[in-house]
């Protein structure tokens, strides 16, 4: 076991793990911040996606005790202080960027990493960027739509309004 | 002005703040006390004799709770199957036993051997491995024409053969064969529906807790349809009542069908949960979904189409052999005959139509409804044989289709369903102007001056969609009844809570289902709530699939709501003593007519819970209706698709350049939700004709059994799609007239595709009749190559 202390959504957290887990373990059975999903196990799909000082990074390729020290940010610290929905997330909700909720979490974690690195990115930059997050119900349209929207780009002339 | 309110708005969705926030609650979310955790050791050969099993070495391991074996379950039921298809010639079909850990022989890769339960889950991952288990391996069927040739190794050893069942149905053979006599024309195909895997992105879980106190079971599970898991495993595998178990499906993380049958691990973890009387948990790795959630499609098929002189369809044939796996799922047995059969009409007048086919067990995964289940199946091969029809005859595509469409409805096809209404005039009319057929040589132009070729393939679809008027399911093999049931509860303040038997795993019932009921009533949707996947909660309900959430469940709680308003204008009349008559409903007051008097909603729900002055005598306090709702008949969702394609001819790479999609599904209620479910039908139609394939090598392993390997559709190789719903002929028989729209894109699409890319390869001169989805670079560059 080793002892891994960090900083959660904000919330420094100090527990002891095995040296083989996964910080998608670390975070929905040590912390109970079960937001963040396991969809597969070959690091595909991107349902387990959080930000590990300031990186986009799939939690099912990385152990807990490799984030011994860092700033962590899951999807259950997206949320503005007041608990309302971030301009990520308030843009997925308008535009129905989600149906079942599985891989919303790391789509939503990917699109906060893709807007920080490019505050406006064309559609095709989005799609790019979506390869590592695999949704099976949205067709990804309303997601690309969303993220565009999000990033204060007129939608408007989008097909399908 | 877009309505805001009621039917027809487009609601942003409730359920997206827990779902954007983190705090879904899905099975995997769900830990209890004291749980245990369950490994399955599952078979790695495809067929073969179990010789021996020792578990003596994995039972001392650390953890070990309990190692449960086939021996176990001796005694217990077999995982049923809920529709029984009979052969042409008057057989019910074969159902071999379907075990929950194998019995004595492996018939899969995947399939379930051993389970151990252990305190932690990698002390039972640790302690499989230490299990001593010898198979003998035995020859494997795994193609379909093998597996019914004489000499073939049997799935089953007690079976004659391979051949489940032999099915026909429509017209009468010589009826057929005289319009192929008659016929000017015939256009003969022979395609492969290739086999998929649905991939919800939750895997599946199953958590079991037993309260000896009680003699109760809970079973949390990832289900579409949990009253149909609870009557299944109760009745026909554990022996348990209805009372005595309760089942849990909480969010879902998508269905596409694979959650809607009855699975081992399922009655695993609520029979080992009992044997040692402590909660079990199951979480499925997406490596175990390939293996064992039941995949889809998998049909080889040869159909042929007689054309008069004028071009006028006059019969239809098909021969189709359909995988059912090893084993017959939940459902299987319904999807290649009356969920595909009955819809090989299409859209077509078409007066003479028999559809064959034989069923093949396989050394396979079993196969069962995906999206559409049997429906995409009709359509990829009609609307392929249309095309391939008009390019030899040298006939526009669009027009030989118009030629030939059902124009009057209703309209009895021969294949055993009355279309109740429709317009395919109309939705061809609107995607010819969605996909800017005149700008087409333009864009062809275009792209070839950038040395690609183009091509733009049309289809049109039809469904059916509404399942299903019980009294015909009946006759035609159904053991369930296909009803649907809500319980409409309204609170003393006048808020209200919708016990529904639809469950939502992403169609966003949460939003829609208030809608209707605020339409009704007259009041906000904030008042009323949807409850639902709670046997423990919700009246009953057979679940979520087939399209049938709004035009069954939906149609269940218009009824309810309107025993409630019928019950609240007599409380109404009561205290503002009028007559019943008198009393009309709007905007959530009740007012005597052509009078200024009037009570509110709240007074009158109030009035029902505090009855002080009240009709006591004629009326029961509260204010809480059920309703059942058997449908009249399936309901028949239609339009036409159109996509464009661009082909590099130095690679055979397809990029989908436009997607187009007029639907008519009669009314709809949330029209945002709808073009939802349309965009994500469409990109797994997309994924089927391009990218995705379920491959086994021929001893039966399964190649593509991860992300690594299956295709799935990613956000890059899909476009914004074009879609429409205005063109709508509603229902006829239902409250809402509705049709259901969840599966239409998975089953308008494929063709549409597969058409395009062979309009680019046949206009650039490539004479290639056909290319199997899905639709490869590779397979297109072999294709051009000749």
């Amino acid at each position: 076991m080793t002892k891994v202390t960090m900083t959660v959504n904000g919330k420094s957290v100090s527990k002891e793990v095995r040296g083989n887990m996964l910080m998608t373990e670390f975070l929905r059975d040590e912390l109970h911040l079960t937001g963040t999903h396991v969809g597969c196990d070959t690091s595909q799909c991107g349902a387990c996606n959080i930000h590990v000082n300031g990186e986009n990074v799939k939690g099912c390729t990385i152990f807990a005790a490799e984030c011994d020290g860092a700033e962590v940010g899951t999807i259950e610290g997206q949320a503005n202080a007041d608990g309302s929905l971030n301009a990520i997330q308030q843009a997925f909700q308008d535009h129905h960027g989600l149906q079942c909720g599985f891989c919303t979490p790391g789509m939503v974690m990917s699109a906060a990493s893709l807007l920080k690195e490019n505050p406006k990115p064309t559609e095709a930059e989005i799609r790019h960027y979506l390869e590592g997050n695999i949704c099976r119900c949205t067709g990804y349209h309303n997601i690309v739509k969303a993220i565009m929207a999000a990033s204060g780009q007129d939608v408007s002339s989008i097909a399908a309004e | 002005m877009p309505k805001d309110h009621g039917i027809g708005a487009a609601q942003k969705r409730r359920e997206d703040v827990r779902f954007l926030t983190g705090a879904g609650q899905y099975t995997d979310d769900i830990n209890v006390y004291g749980q245990t955790y369950c490994h399955f050791l599952r078979s790695d050969v495809a067929h073969g004799k179990i010789a021996s099993i020792d578990t003596s070495a994995a039972a001392a391991m650390p953890g070990v709770v309990r190692i449960f074996t086939g021996t176990d379950f001796e005694g217990v039921g077999g995982l049923p199957c809920g529709w029984q298809v009979t052969d042409k010639n008057g057989d019910p079909m074969k159902e071999p036993p379907h075990p929950v850990l194998a019995q004595g022989k492996v018939r899969h890769v995947g399939e379930p051997i051993c389970a151990v339960v252990a305190e932690t889950l990698e002390q039972a991952r640790d302690a499989a491995e230490a299990i001593e288990l010898e198979i003998e391996e035995l020859p494997a069927v795994v193609d379909m024409k093998a597996a019914l040739e004489g000499g073939a190794a049997k799935v089953h050893d007690d079976l004659s053969d391979n051949l489940c069942y032999d099915w026909q149905f429509g017209s009468e053979t010589a009826a057929v064969e005289a319009a192929f006599a008659s016929a000017a024309h015939v256009t003969t195909l022979e395609l492969v529906n290739n086999r998929l895997v649905a991939n919800p992105m939750e895997p599946r879980v199953a958590v079991a807790e037993y309260a000896r106190a009680n003699d109760e079971s809970t079973l949390y599970t990832t289900s579409q349809n949990p009253h149909v898991i609870r009557l299944l495993m109760g009745a026909f595998v554990l022996g348990i009542p209805e009372h005595k178990l309760r089942v849990v499906a909480p969010d879902v993380g998508g269905g596409f069908g694979t959650k809607i049958f009855h699975y081992a691990e399922e009655a695993f973890v609520t029979f080992a949960a009992r044997q040692i009387n402590r909660p079990v948990k199951w979480t499925s790795t997406r490596s175990e979904a390939f293996m064992s959630d039941a995949h889809g499609r998998d049909h080889v098929t040869k159909i042929e189409l007689a054309l008069d002189a004028e071009n006028n369809f006059i019969g239809l044939r098909t021969d189709t052999l359909a995988n059912m796996g090893a084993y017959l799922s939940t459902f299987a047995s319904s999807v290649p005959t009356w969920l595909h059969g009955t819809l090989m009409a299409g859209n077509y007048k078409t007066p003479a139509i028999q559809v064959n086919v034989k069923a093949v067990f396989t050394n396979t995964v079993p196969v069962d409804a995906y999206r559409g289940a049997g429906r995409p199946e009709a359509t990829f091969q009609l609307e392929r044989l249309v095309d391939k029809a008009a390019r030899e005859l040298g006939v526009d595509p669009i027009k030989l289709r118009r030629q030939n469409f059902i124009e009057s409805f209703p309209y009895a096809t021969p294949v055993a369903v009355e279309y109740d209404t429709g317009d395919y005039v109309a939705t061809m009319d609107k995607l010819e102007e969605m996909i800017d057929i005149p700008g087409f040589a333009a864009r062809r132009a275009e792209s070839e001056a950038k040395g690609k070729l183009r091509g733009l393939g049309v289809n049109c679809y039809i469904e059916a969609c509404g399942i299903a008027p019980s009294n015909l399911v009946g006759q035609l093999g159904a053991r369930a009844g296909l009803y649907d049931a809500a319980t409409v509860r309204v609170n003393a303040t006048g808020s209200i809570s919708v016990m529904v038997g639809a469950h939502s795993h992403g169609q966003g019932h949460e939003t829609a289902f208030p809608q209707v009921v605020a339409d009704m009533l007259g009041i906000d949707e904030s008042m009323i709530e949807i409850v639902h996947g709670d046997t423990s909660k919700i009246p009953f309900g057979m679940g979520t699939y087939g399209s049938r959430s709004l035009a069954v469940c939906g149609s269940a709680m218009v009824r309810a709501t309107e025993k409630i308003i019928n019950k609240a204008k007599k409380i109404a009349a009561h205290l503002m003593e009028a007559s019943e008559g008198d009393i009309e409903l709007q905007d959530g007051m009740f007012t005597v007519a052509g009078t200024d008097k009037s009570v509110a909603w709240g007074d009158v729900t109030l009035a029902a819970y505090v009855p002080h002055n009240y009709p006591l005598t004629e009326i029961e306090p509260g204010l809480e209706e059920t309703a059942f709702y058997d449908p009249a008949n399936f309901t028949y969702p239609a339009g036409a698709y159109a996509c464009e394609v661009e082909v590099d001819p130095e690679t055979g790479k397809v990029t989908i350049e436009r997607f187009a999609a007029a639907d008519d599904f009669g009314n709809v209620v949330n029209p945002m939700i709808v073009e939802g479910q349309v965009h994500g039908g469409l990109a797994q139609g997309i994924g089927q004709a391009l990218l995705e394939n379920c491959v086994y090598d021929a001893d039966g392993q399964l190649l593509s059994a991860s992300y690594m390997d299956y295709a799935m559709p990613r956000a890059g190789d899909v476009p914004f799609y074009k879609v429409d719903h205005s063109c709508a002929t509603p229902c006829t028989h239902n409250p809402l007239g509705v049709k259901g729209c969840g599966e239409a894109g998975a089953i308008g699409s494929p063709p549409a595709v597969v058409n395009a890319v062979l309009d680019a390869l046949n206009n650039a001169g490539h004479n290639v009749a056909h290319i199997d989805m899905p639709v490869s670079p590779h397979r297109v560059w072999q294709a051009m190559q000749g």
